[in-house]
């Protein structure tokens, strides 16, 4: 499975002056799709909240994050702050995935869908792994089941490669399962 | 005409497409209204879109997500490989994976038995015919 969003954890500090011999290292843990974007991101974060910029900051170092439980299923809770042609909003999703990376990929493409918000556009805030118990979103609590049982309504049988696609079919699809 | 093929946790289904194709998985979790948790003994335990799965008849007793021996066992104790092989779907899969596989002497030696068959049919109906004309 491989995700558009990868996570990265990027850690730097402005760069030492006479003023100031150790200044604070940050570390922040971001979403980017490359290493470069990842950067990036961190420093305009890190502008909004110290003053320091690229110029006179280091990076100390950048490492993706990867899933430590990749076969589990999670419920994961996503607060994200948006801009939506009026304004700011600040908004709670939450999804069920095996992987974060998964969700906050699943997350960006519901934001584009519903709201028209482009990803560039969106600020992740915060994101943690919410037991079932305190699941807010209906859509996620209908999955909380542990002798779930629902039948495949619609099944079009789909060619097994992508080569065997035709335009044309001789007769229309059998939906029944 | 309700229903009889469910996704449940326990549900044996064929892969139909992708890297996994012709593969039964065991459904051993439901991730959202798309996908499902799948597991099979010899791959590892990964999420499928219920679009690249079609169920089968066989079900397994197992609770939700169990760890691979415990799946493991469960089949064996449903006997889902005797089961799949010997049902009619099961075979015509085995079937066509043989006739893929044929070499052309394999090819020949069939073309040789349908001669022969076809001959001894022909036969019996040749036989059958006198004894409705005569």
């Amino acid at each position: 499975m491989s995700y558009k969003f990868h996570q990265f954890q990027v850690v730097g500090r402005a760069l030492p002056t006479e003023s100031d011999e150790q200044p604070k290292i940050y570390r922040m843990k971001l979403w980017a799709t490359n290493e470069v974007r990842a950067k990036s991101k961190f420093w305009y974060y890190l502008r909004k909240l110290k003053k320091v910029k690229k110029s006179n900051g280091q990076m100390l170092a950048i490492n993706e994050i990867f899933e430590k439980n990749p076969t589990t299923i999670k419920n994961y809770g996503i607060w994200l702050r948006y801009q939506s042609r009026t304004g700011y909003h600040n908004m709670y999703k939450e999804y069920r995935d095996t992987t974060l990376n998964g969700s906050i990929e699943q997350m960006y493409t519901e934001m584009a869908s519903r709201h028209r918000v482009r990803h560039h556009c969106i600020q992740v805030i915060k994101t943690a792994t919410i037991p079932a118990k305190l699941c807010k979103r209906e859509s996620t609590k209908q999955f909380h089941n542990s002798k779930i049982k629902f039948p495949l309504v619609f099944k079009k049988v789909r060619p097994p490669t992508r080569k065997l696609k035709t335009t044309y079919k001789a007769s229309r699809p059998n939906l029944f399962v | 005409m309700p229903f009889k093929r469910y996704v449940e946790i326990g549900r044996v289904a064929l892969v139909n497409y992708g890297k996994d194709y012709g593969k039964l998985v065991v459904i051993v979790d439901v991730i959202d209204q798309n996908r499902a948790l799948v597991d099979a003994p010899d791959m590892v335990r990964g999420q499928m879109n219920f679009k690249r799965l079609t169920l089968t008849d066989i079900k397994i007793d197992i609770k939700r997500v169990p760890n691979k021996k415990t799946l493991v066992a469960a089949l064996e104790a449903a006997d889902v490989k005797n089961k799949w092989e010997s049902s009619s779907w099961g075979r015509k899969l085995i079937v066509q994976k043989k006739r893929a596989s044929l070499k052309d002497f394999d090819r020949f030696k069939i073309m040789l038995a349908k001669i022969k068959k076809a001959g001894v049919v022909r036969q019996e109906l040749s036989k059958l015919k006198k004894e409705t004309t005569c």
